[in-house]
Protein backbone atom coordinates (compact mmCIF):
# COMPACT_ATOMS: atom_id res chain seq x y z
CA UNK A 1 0.00 0.00 0.00
CA UNK A 2 1.43 3.38 -1.08
CA UNK A 3 0.96 6.17 1.42
CA UNK A 4 1.73 9.85 0.95
CA UNK A 5 1.92 12.67 3.46
CA UNK A 6 0.98 15.97 1.84
CA UNK A 7 2.53 18.90 3.67
CA UNK A 8 1.27 22.27 2.40
CA UNK A 9 3.82 24.98 3.16
CA UNK A 10 3.99 28.69 2.49
CA UNK A 11 7.07 30.42 3.90
CA UNK A 12 7.57 27.76 6.56
CA UNK A 13 11.36 27.44 6.31
CA UNK A 14 11.59 27.80 10.09
CA UNK A 15 9.00 25.15 10.88
CA UNK A 16 9.39 22.65 8.07
CA UNK A 17 12.50 20.98 9.49
CA UNK A 18 10.73 20.19 12.77
CA UNK A 19 7.62 19.04 10.91
CA UNK A 20 9.59 16.61 8.74
CA UNK A 21 11.48 15.34 11.78
CA UNK A 22 8.17 14.85 13.54
CA UNK A 23 7.15 12.58 10.65
CA UNK A 24 10.38 10.52 10.84
CA UNK A 25 8.55 7.35 11.71
CA UNK A 26 5.84 7.87 9.07
CA UNK A 27 5.74 4.78 6.89
CA UNK A 28 5.17 6.49 3.55
CA UNK A 29 6.50 9.22 1.28
CA UNK A 30 6.69 12.83 2.37
CA UNK A 31 5.63 15.51 -0.11
CA UNK A 32 6.03 19.18 0.68
CA UNK A 33 3.89 21.33 -1.60
CA UNK A 34 5.56 24.71 -1.61
CA UNK A 35 2.97 27.35 -2.44
CA UNK A 36 5.24 29.94 -3.99
CA UNK A 37 7.26 30.60 -0.84
CA UNK A 38 9.74 33.45 -0.93
CA UNK A 39 11.98 31.83 1.69
CA UNK A 40 14.04 28.64 1.72
CA UNK A 41 11.08 26.30 2.38
CA UNK A 42 11.72 24.17 -0.71
CA UNK A 43 15.48 23.89 -0.16
CA UNK A 44 15.11 22.97 3.51
CA UNK A 45 12.46 20.37 2.69
CA UNK A 46 14.62 18.83 -0.05
CA UNK A 47 17.66 18.65 2.19
CA UNK A 48 15.54 16.66 4.64
CA UNK A 49 14.70 14.10 2.02
CA UNK A 50 11.14 15.12 1.24
CA UNK A 51 9.67 15.26 -2.25
CA UNK A 52 8.98 18.88 -3.12
CA UNK A 53 6.54 20.39 -5.59
CA UNK A 54 6.74 24.15 -5.99
CA UNK A 55 3.96 26.31 -7.38
CA UNK A 56 5.15 29.06 -9.72
CA UNK A 57 3.15 31.51 -7.58
CA UNK A 58 0.90 31.50 -4.53
CA UNK A 59 -2.36 29.62 -5.05
CA UNK A 60 -3.68 29.44 -1.50
CA UNK A 61 -4.18 26.47 0.79
CA UNK A 62 -6.88 24.82 -1.36
CA UNK A 63 -4.80 24.77 -4.52
CA UNK A 64 -1.79 23.57 -2.51
CA UNK A 65 -3.53 20.60 -0.96
CA UNK A 66 -5.11 19.82 -4.32
CA UNK A 67 -1.72 19.77 -6.05
CA UNK A 68 -0.66 17.16 -3.50
CA UNK A 69 -3.83 15.16 -4.16
CA UNK A 70 -3.31 15.41 -7.93
CA UNK A 71 0.22 14.08 -7.42
CA UNK A 72 -1.11 11.27 -5.23
CA UNK A 73 -3.67 10.44 -7.90
CA UNK A 74 -1.14 10.48 -10.76
CA UNK A 75 1.41 8.42 -8.84
CA UNK A 76 -1.19 5.86 -7.78
CA UNK A 77 -1.09 6.35 -4.02
CA UNK A 78 -3.76 4.43 -2.11
CA UNK A 79 -3.94 6.84 0.75
CA UNK A 80 -2.84 10.35 1.59
CA UNK A 81 -2.72 12.37 4.75
CA UNK A 82 -2.66 16.14 5.01
CA UNK A 83 -0.23 17.39 7.61
CA UNK A 84 0.20 21.15 8.01
CA UNK A 85 3.66 22.61 7.49
CA UNK A 86 3.34 25.01 10.40
CA UNK A 87 3.88 22.48 13.16
CA UNK A 88 0.33 22.37 14.55
CA UNK A 89 -0.14 18.72 13.73
CA UNK A 90 1.64 15.97 15.63
CA UNK A 91 3.38 13.02 14.06
CA UNK A 92 2.40 10.78 16.98
CA UNK A 93 -1.29 11.37 16.16
CA UNK A 94 -1.11 10.30 12.51
CA UNK A 95 -2.05 6.68 13.27
CA UNK A 96 -5.38 7.91 14.60
CA UNK A 97 -6.51 9.40 11.28
CA UNK A 98 -4.93 6.60 9.20
CA UNK A 99 -6.61 3.72 10.94
CA UNK A 100 -10.18 3.84 9.58
CA UNK A 101 -9.06 4.46 6.00
CA UNK A 102 -6.50 1.63 6.20
CA UNK A 103 -9.21 -0.71 7.40
CA UNK A 104 -11.47 0.42 4.55
CA UNK A 105 -14.08 1.82 6.91
CA UNK A 106 -13.86 5.47 5.88
CA UNK A 107 -12.95 7.52 2.79
CA UNK A 108 -12.20 10.80 4.51
CA UNK A 109 -11.09 11.09 8.13
CA UNK A 110 -10.87 14.42 9.92
CA UNK A 111 -8.73 14.83 13.02
CA UNK A 112 -10.83 16.95 15.37
CA UNK A 113 -9.62 19.13 18.21
CA UNK A 114 -12.93 19.77 19.90
CA UNK A 115 -13.86 16.23 20.83
CA UNK A 116 -12.92 14.95 24.31
CA UNK A 117 -9.15 14.80 24.41
CA UNK A 118 -8.78 17.74 22.05
CA UNK A 119 -7.80 21.31 22.87
CA UNK A 120 -9.55 24.69 23.21
CA UNK A 121 -9.64 27.07 20.25
CA UNK A 122 -10.15 30.85 20.10
CA UNK A 123 -13.66 32.26 20.46
CA UNK A 124 -13.94 33.50 16.83
CA UNK A 125 -12.85 30.19 15.47
CA UNK A 126 -15.12 28.34 17.85
CA UNK A 127 -18.11 30.44 16.77
CA UNK A 128 -17.38 29.92 13.06
CA UNK A 129 -16.86 26.26 13.68
CA UNK A 130 -20.29 25.96 15.33
CA UNK A 131 -22.03 27.65 12.40
CA UNK A 132 -20.29 25.36 9.93
CA UNK A 133 -21.12 22.41 12.12
CA UNK A 134 -24.83 23.26 11.85
CA UNK A 135 -24.66 23.95 8.11
CA UNK A 136 -22.94 20.64 7.43
CA UNK A 137 -25.47 18.85 9.58
CA UNK A 138 -28.30 20.53 7.69
CA UNK A 139 -26.87 19.96 4.20
CA UNK A 140 -25.36 16.52 4.53
CA UNK A 141 -26.66 15.06 7.77
CA UNK A 142 -23.12 14.57 9.08
CA UNK A 143 -22.07 15.58 12.56
CA UNK A 144 -18.62 17.16 12.30
CA UNK A 145 -17.40 18.94 15.42
CA UNK A 146 -14.26 20.48 13.92
CA UNK A 147 -14.97 21.13 10.24
CA UNK A 148 -12.07 23.57 9.80
CA UNK A 149 -9.40 21.08 10.83
CA UNK A 150 -6.75 20.46 8.18
CA UNK A 151 -5.47 17.26 9.77
CA UNK A 152 -6.98 14.72 7.41
CA UNK A 153 -6.67 11.35 5.78
CA UNK A 154 -7.88 10.72 2.24
CA UNK A 155 -8.72 7.32 0.81
CA UNK A 156 -8.25 6.48 -2.85
CA UNK A 157 -11.75 7.53 -3.93
CA UNK A 158 -11.46 10.82 -2.07
CA UNK A 159 -8.08 11.51 -3.68
CA UNK A 160 -9.69 10.98 -7.07
CA UNK A 161 -12.70 13.17 -6.31
CA UNK A 162 -10.71 16.03 -4.78
CA UNK A 163 -8.11 16.04 -7.54
CA UNK A 164 -11.02 17.22 -9.70
CA UNK A 165 -13.13 19.28 -7.32
CA UNK A 166 -11.41 21.24 -4.60
CA UNK A 167 -11.83 24.91 -3.93
CA UNK A 168 -9.02 27.51 -3.78
CA UNK A 169 -9.61 29.40 -0.60
CA UNK A 170 -10.93 27.99 2.66
CA UNK A 171 -11.52 24.50 1.30
CA UNK A 172 -11.87 22.58 4.57
CA UNK A 173 -15.58 22.93 5.15
CA UNK A 174 -16.65 22.76 1.53
CA UNK A 175 -14.66 19.61 0.90
CA UNK A 176 -16.59 17.79 3.63
CA UNK A 177 -19.84 18.57 1.84
CA UNK A 178 -18.37 17.62 -1.55
CA UNK A 179 -17.25 14.26 -0.18
CA UNK A 180 -20.47 13.57 1.72
CA UNK A 181 -22.63 14.46 -1.26
CA UNK A 182 -20.63 12.11 -3.48
CA UNK A 183 -21.48 9.29 -1.13
CA UNK A 184 -18.07 9.02 0.50
CA UNK A 185 -17.84 8.04 4.17
CA UNK A 186 -16.68 11.03 6.20
CA UNK A 187 -15.62 10.23 9.76
CA UNK A 188 -14.17 12.36 12.51
CA UNK A 189 -11.71 11.18 15.15
CA UNK A 190 -10.33 13.07 18.17
CA UNK A 191 -6.67 14.06 18.02
CA UNK A 192 -4.19 16.12 20.01
CA UNK A 193 -2.64 19.22 18.45
CA UNK A 194 -0.05 21.82 19.34
CA UNK A 195 -0.12 25.59 19.19
CA UNK A 196 1.81 26.99 16.23
CA UNK A 197 5.61 26.75 16.34
CA UNK A 198 6.10 30.18 14.75
CA UNK A 199 4.33 32.62 12.42
CA UNK A 200 0.64 33.46 12.27
CA UNK A 201 -2.51 31.64 11.29
CA UNK A 202 -3.67 32.32 7.75
CA UNK A 203 -7.12 33.28 9.01
CA UNK A 204 -7.24 36.73 10.54
CA UNK A 205 -10.32 38.17 12.18
CA UNK A 206 -10.87 40.52 9.24
CA UNK A 207 -10.85 37.66 6.81
CA UNK A 208 -13.08 35.44 8.85
CA UNK A 209 -16.25 37.34 7.92
CA UNK A 210 -15.45 36.79 4.26
CA UNK A 211 -14.61 33.19 5.07
CA UNK A 212 -18.02 32.61 6.65
CA UNK A 213 -19.96 34.20 3.81
CA UNK A 214 -17.97 32.57 1.06
CA UNK A 215 -18.19 29.10 2.54
CA UNK A 216 -21.87 29.46 3.34
CA UNK A 217 -22.66 30.55 -0.21
CA UNK A 218 -20.53 27.76 -1.66
CA UNK A 219 -22.26 25.15 0.48
CA UNK A 220 -25.76 26.35 -0.26
CA UNK A 221 -25.07 26.47 -4.00
CA UNK A 222 -23.41 23.09 -3.83
CA UNK A 223 -26.58 21.69 -2.31
CA UNK A 224 -28.43 22.83 -5.45
CA UNK A 225 -26.08 20.85 -7.67
CA UNK A 226 -26.63 17.22 -8.45
CA UNK A 227 -24.46 14.58 -6.91
CA UNK A 228 -20.87 14.89 -8.11
CA UNK A 229 -19.65 11.66 -9.71
CA UNK A 230 -16.33 10.52 -8.25
CA UNK A 231 -14.84 10.09 -11.72
CA UNK A 232 -12.69 7.63 -13.60
CA UNK A 233 -10.00 5.82 -11.72
CA UNK B 1 -30.56 68.88 -36.50
CA UNK B 2 -30.33 70.43 -33.05
CA UNK B 3 -27.19 70.79 -31.01
CA UNK B 4 -27.98 68.01 -28.50
CA UNK B 5 -28.63 65.61 -31.28
CA UNK B 6 -25.36 66.48 -33.03
CA UNK B 7 -23.34 65.98 -29.87
CA UNK B 8 -24.94 62.65 -28.95
CA UNK B 9 -24.64 61.41 -32.52
CA UNK B 10 -20.96 62.36 -32.58
CA UNK B 11 -20.44 60.54 -29.29
CA UNK B 12 -22.21 57.36 -30.42
CA UNK B 13 -20.37 57.28 -33.73
CA UNK B 14 -17.14 57.98 -31.85
CA UNK B 15 -17.67 54.96 -29.58
CA UNK B 16 -18.48 52.81 -32.57
CA UNK B 17 -15.32 53.90 -34.38
CA UNK B 18 -13.22 53.44 -31.23
CA UNK B 19 -14.38 49.82 -30.83
CA UNK B 20 -13.66 49.07 -34.49
CA UNK B 21 -10.21 50.62 -34.06
CA UNK B 22 -9.53 48.47 -30.95
CA UNK B 23 -10.40 45.33 -32.88
CA UNK B 24 -8.23 46.43 -35.79
CA UNK B 25 -5.31 46.90 -33.39
CA UNK B 26 -6.03 43.44 -31.93
CA UNK B 27 -6.58 44.93 -28.51
CA UNK B 28 -10.15 43.74 -28.29
CA UNK B 29 -11.48 40.35 -29.27
CA UNK B 30 -14.30 40.21 -31.80
CA UNK B 31 -16.32 38.22 -29.32
CA UNK B 32 -16.48 41.13 -26.87
CA UNK B 33 -16.49 43.77 -29.58
CA UNK B 34 -19.85 42.54 -30.85
CA UNK B 35 -21.45 43.41 -27.55
CA UNK B 36 -20.06 46.94 -27.56
CA UNK B 37 -20.76 47.50 -31.26
CA UNK B 38 -24.40 46.51 -30.89
CA UNK B 39 -24.75 48.96 -28.04
CA UNK B 40 -23.29 51.85 -29.94
CA UNK B 41 -25.46 50.99 -32.94
CA UNK B 42 -28.48 51.00 -30.67
CA UNK B 43 -27.43 54.38 -29.30
CA UNK B 44 -26.96 55.79 -32.82
CA UNK B 45 -30.39 54.53 -33.79
CA UNK B 46 -32.06 56.16 -30.79
CA UNK B 47 -30.22 59.42 -31.38
CA UNK B 48 -31.16 59.65 -35.03
CA UNK B 49 -34.81 58.89 -34.51
CA UNK B 50 -36.36 60.54 -31.49
CA UNK B 51 -39.65 59.07 -32.64
CA UNK B 52 -38.28 55.55 -32.13
CA UNK B 53 -37.22 56.37 -28.60
CA UNK B 54 -40.62 57.78 -27.79
CA UNK B 55 -42.51 54.85 -29.23
CA UNK B 56 -40.24 52.35 -27.47
CA UNK B 57 -40.52 54.16 -24.13
CA UNK B 58 -44.27 54.58 -24.23
CA UNK B 59 -44.84 50.99 -25.32
CA UNK B 60 -43.34 49.76 -22.04
CA UNK B 61 -45.03 52.44 -19.98
CA UNK B 62 -42.17 54.94 -19.56
CA UNK B 63 -43.59 58.45 -19.91
CA UNK B 64 -40.30 60.32 -19.97
CA UNK B 65 -38.53 58.79 -23.01
CA UNK B 66 -34.93 59.69 -22.07
CA UNK B 67 -35.20 57.48 -18.96
CA UNK B 68 -35.39 54.55 -21.33
CA UNK B 69 -31.85 55.46 -22.38
CA UNK B 70 -30.70 55.29 -18.78
CA UNK B 71 -32.51 52.03 -18.20
CA UNK B 72 -30.99 50.42 -21.28
CA UNK B 73 -27.57 51.80 -20.37
CA UNK B 74 -27.64 50.51 -16.81
CA UNK B 75 -28.97 47.10 -17.79
CA UNK B 76 -26.34 46.79 -20.47
CA UNK B 77 -23.50 47.71 -18.12
CA UNK B 78 -24.83 45.21 -15.60
CA UNK B 79 -24.75 42.44 -18.19
CA UNK B 80 -21.26 43.37 -19.34
CA UNK B 81 -20.10 43.38 -15.70
CA UNK B 82 -21.53 39.95 -14.98
CA UNK B 83 -20.08 38.70 -18.24
CA UNK B 84 -16.64 39.90 -17.18
CA UNK B 85 -16.95 38.20 -13.79
CA UNK B 86 -17.80 34.96 -15.56
CA UNK B 87 -14.78 35.34 -17.83
CA UNK B 88 -12.57 36.15 -14.85
CA UNK B 89 -13.77 33.09 -12.97
CA UNK B 90 -13.04 30.90 -15.96
CA UNK B 91 -9.61 32.44 -16.41
CA UNK B 92 -8.64 32.07 -12.75
CA UNK B 93 -9.77 28.44 -12.88
CA UNK B 94 -7.55 27.72 -15.86
CA UNK B 95 -4.72 29.79 -14.38
CA UNK B 96 -5.01 27.71 -11.21
CA UNK B 97 -4.94 24.44 -13.14
CA UNK B 98 -2.01 25.60 -15.26
CA UNK B 99 0.04 26.53 -12.19
CA UNK B 100 -0.58 23.09 -10.68
CA UNK B 101 0.23 21.41 -13.97
CA UNK B 102 3.51 23.36 -14.26
CA UNK B 103 4.44 22.40 -10.69
CA UNK B 104 3.64 18.72 -11.25
CA UNK B 105 5.53 18.63 -14.55
CA UNK B 106 8.55 20.32 -13.00
CA UNK B 107 8.54 17.65 -10.30
CA UNK B 108 8.45 14.95 -12.98
CA UNK B 109 11.37 16.53 -14.80
CA UNK B 110 13.38 16.81 -11.58
CA UNK B 111 12.67 13.18 -10.73
CA UNK B 112 13.71 12.15 -14.25
CA UNK B 113 16.94 14.12 -13.97
CA UNK B 114 17.75 12.67 -10.57
CA UNK B 115 17.35 9.19 -12.03
CA UNK B 116 19.61 10.05 -15.00
CA UNK B 117 22.29 11.49 -12.73
CA UNK B 118 22.58 8.28 -10.75
CA UNK B 119 25.24 6.03 -12.31
CA UNK B 120 23.52 2.85 -13.46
Amino acid sequence: MKILAIIPAYNEAENIRAVLEDLRSFRGDLLVVNDGSTDATAAVAKSHGAHVISHPFNLGIGGTVQTGLKYAHEQGYDLAIQFDGDGQHRGDQVFKILDLVLRGEADLVIGARTLPGGYKMGITRWFGSRIFHCLIKFLSGKTIEDPTSGFRCYGKKTIRLFSRFYTDDYPEVESIITAARSGLRVVEVPVLMRGRLSGNSSITRRKSAYYMLKVTLAMVVDAMRGRQPIGES
Amino acid sequence: MDWTKTVSLALSVGIFAFVIWLVRERRLREKYALLWLSTSLFLILLTVSRRLLEVAALSIGIYYPPSLLFLVGVLFLLLVGIGHSVTLSRLSESNHNLAQEVALLRKQIEDGKAKDDKPS
